[in-house]
């Protein structure tokens, strides 16, 4: 257009710009820090199917559509799927990973408090994936 | 312009021509109807959702396909035709043409969408917008699976058909007088999104084949049980539709162009920053497509380069927004119905970016991917600034396009009732997917939080509903019994001189 400055629209992408450099940043930061899979975790294998989900601990014992943890301890899930995409989800902990057939997907969380918590399925899998659902139990060993 | 319904025709004569205005009418009709068609459907979704429980929709399988079927007929048979029915209708205008390069292609590029949209919503498939496989591939009932991936066949050629139009009718059928320089941004709009489909589409195209010779069983691309991976086609689909968001997106950019300087009695703040957005905005819009893949376990690198990628596409879309304001800016303004759905889609545009922001940031993609959040993120886009941009030129061309004026109150009344029902609705529908809701359930928990905002969402549904019928018998009624219009200066804004089409369209 010539004919008038144009600075205030640099200014304005400038700011922008350093908005979104910091916003990478601290997300590059965080994410770092999420991913790095504490020493010592224990890994529970997570099978989903329509439309349940089954936990294998590292003992052996199987739990389906429940899954009993621990207070204080670090553990590994390694997520699998026997038919066709699913995301294995507790929200209240930001656990979020797919489940994807002929893929192994790890996510790690280790429970603060003693509770109960929801287990859901977050990617479409049909006719029921509304109820894939099953319960996260926390438990206090000390208590 | 050319005045359609002044001049009553047969209707064979507007289905046969080729002229690129009876072409653009015949877009115009066809994506209102699927509009109002796919509407519909949504209102049926948010009276489902408004309690746990089954409400209206008897069981999970009619949901599903509901929401698909709502999703796929929005996305390609309303927005992208009603941006073909306003780009058949400018651009050759604008670049002072006589009609659009190849008018016979043109009209073919037309006639595919009515079989394509047959296809669809005879067929009622279930597999989600993204036909996501395995599940399209060894669960899905057919023959909706199939009608629908030849309905998307269909569309994706017509796509192309329309860019290739509307990129030689810009470049080479331009006025010899007129340098690309000089090309209105409404135009400009349409060469960037037309130049992103012809390099996007092919990709989807080649996946729904695979995904058509998967489910006929003699392929496994996708299948893995079959050695294929779901992945490849996550990969090959977001290649295409994460472009795609871009080819919706800035027609409607485009539309705002042209009526926020009309309206504010100024010319555009930067024509050249317009043009250097669009330009950016196609190119780092192919930088992006994975971080609709964070959760399927990618790698932290692949991560951070798609997060970075598309970081990259916010600047460009916020010299859109600098570039509006600045425009009206000390602007006379006029506050006539295209003008206030053009703002508001402005500041729905801003909210819509702003949440993106968030989605792009890595650890809460993990808080907000596939739950309500992101029904909430992209329906700002889609409804809130797409649909606001061209509801509001639809309103603008409704005088240069009928020779009359729609009722003013009604218009008013409309945009009043459908921005507080989009505020109401994806708003919440944001804070819904903090609180943990999956998207495309039948169902829910009695969550009480849940059920509160599903409760204010279908709410805010059934106003924007109520808007809509107010819009169509506005246009209905305006259409046939409208004042007739000053097509010279139909919104008394007066001064021509930033006026796209100052030379006359030869009459046909």
């Amino acid at each position: 257009m010539g004919g008038h400055s144009n600075w205030p629209e640099w200014v304005y992408i400038g700011v922008v710009v350093a908005l979104m450099c910091w916003v990478g940043a601290e997300a590059w930061e965080a994410e770092r820090l999420v991913e790095h899979v504490p020493e010592g975790a224990e890994t529970i294998i997570v099978t989903g199917q329509q439309w349940f989900w089954t936990f294998e601990h590292e003992d052996g014992t199987k739990e389906i559509g429940e899954l009993h943890v621990e207070v204080g301890k670090a553990y590994k899930f390694e997520i699998h799927s026997k038919d066709v995409n699913h995301s294995f989800n507790i929200h209240d902990y930001v656990v979020l990973m797919d489940a994807i057939p002929g893929r192994v997907n790890t996510v790690w969380f280790a429970p603060t408090d003693a509770g109960t918590h929801d287990i859901q399925c977050r990617e479409y899998c049909g006719l029921i994936h509304y109820n894939m659902r099953g319960t996260l139990i926390v438990e206090d060993p000390t208590a | 312009m050319v005045l359609e319904l002044q001049k009553p025709r047969p209707i064979w004569q507007i289905m046969f021509s080729t002229h690129h205005t009876d072409v653009g009418l015949l877009y115009l009709i066809s994506s209102l109807a699927f509009l109002f068609l796919g509407g519909t459907l949504a209102l049926a979704i948010r009276a489902e959702l408004f309690l746990p429980g089954a409400q209206i929709i008897g069981d999970a399988m009619t949901f599903n396909r509901i929401f698909t079927v709502h999703g796929t007929t929005l996305i390609f048979l309303f927005i992208i035709p009603f941006a073909s029915a306003v780009g058949n209708y400018y651009v050759p205008i604008m670049v002072r043409y006589k009609d659009m390069a190849y008018p016979k292609l043109n009209a073919i590029a037309f006639w595919m969408i009515p079989p394509s949209g047959a296809l669809i919503w005879l067929g009622f498939a279930d597999f989600t917008w993204y036909a996501t496989p395995p599940y399209s591939i060894i669960s899905a009932p057919g023959p909706a699976a199939d009608m629908w991936i030849f309905g998307l066949k269909i569309l994706g050629i017509s796509s192309v058909l329309g860019a290739i139009n509307f990129v030689v009718t810009i470049l080479k059928c331009k006025h010899p007088d007129m340098s690309i320089g000089q090309v209105p941004l409404l135009a400009w709009s349409f060469l960037s999104t037309s130049l992103i489909i012809l390099v996007a589409i092919p990709t989807f195209a080649a996946a729904l084949l695979m995904l058509l010779t998967d489910r006929l069983g003699v392929s496994g691309f996708f299948n893995p049980a079959m050695g294929g991976d779901p992945i490849a086609y996550a990969h090959l689909f977001w290649f295409t539709f994460h472009p795609e968001v871009y080819v919706l997106v800035i027609p409607a950019i485009g539309m705002m162009y042209e009526i926020i300087p009309r309206f504010s009695r100024k010319p555009i703040y930067s024509y050249n920053s317009g043009v250097f957005a669009f330009v950016l905005l196609s190119i780092v819009g192919f930088s992006s497509w994975a971080h609709h893949m964070y959760a399927t376990g990618m790698s932290f690198t692949e991560k951070t380069v798609f997060m970075v990628g598309t970081l990259a596409a916010v600047p460009a879309s916020a010299m859109h927004v600098f570039n509006f304001v600045a425009t009206m800016w000390n602007g006379r303004i006029k506050f006539s119905t295209p003008m206030m759905w053009a703002v508001g889609g402005i500041a729905l545009f801003f909210s819509a970016g702003a949440g993106g922001v968030a989605n792009a940031a890595m650890p809460l993609d993990f808080t907000t991917h596939d739950t309500y959040w992101v029904v909430g993120h992209f329906h700002l886009f889609v409804m809130g600034t797409i649909a606001f941009g061209s509801i509001g030129y639809l309103y603008y061309m409704f005088p240069y396009v009928t020779g009359r004026m729609y009722n003013e109150t009604m218009g008013k009344v409309h945009f009043i009732m459908s921005f507080v029902g989009t505020v109401l609705v994806f708003f919440t529908q944001h804070v819904l997917g903090l609180y943990g809701m999956p998207r495309r359930i039948f169902d829910y928990p009695p969550i009480p939080e849940w059920i509160a905002m599903n409760q204010i969402a279908t709410v805010g549904a059934m106003v924007i509903g109520v808007s809509m019928a107010i819009f169509l018998a506005n246009m209905i009624y305006s259409s046939g019994k409208g004042k007739l219009a000053n097509t010279e200066d139909p919104f008394g804004v007066g001064g021509k001189y930033y006026y796209p089409f100052e030379a006359k369209n030869p009459s046909h």
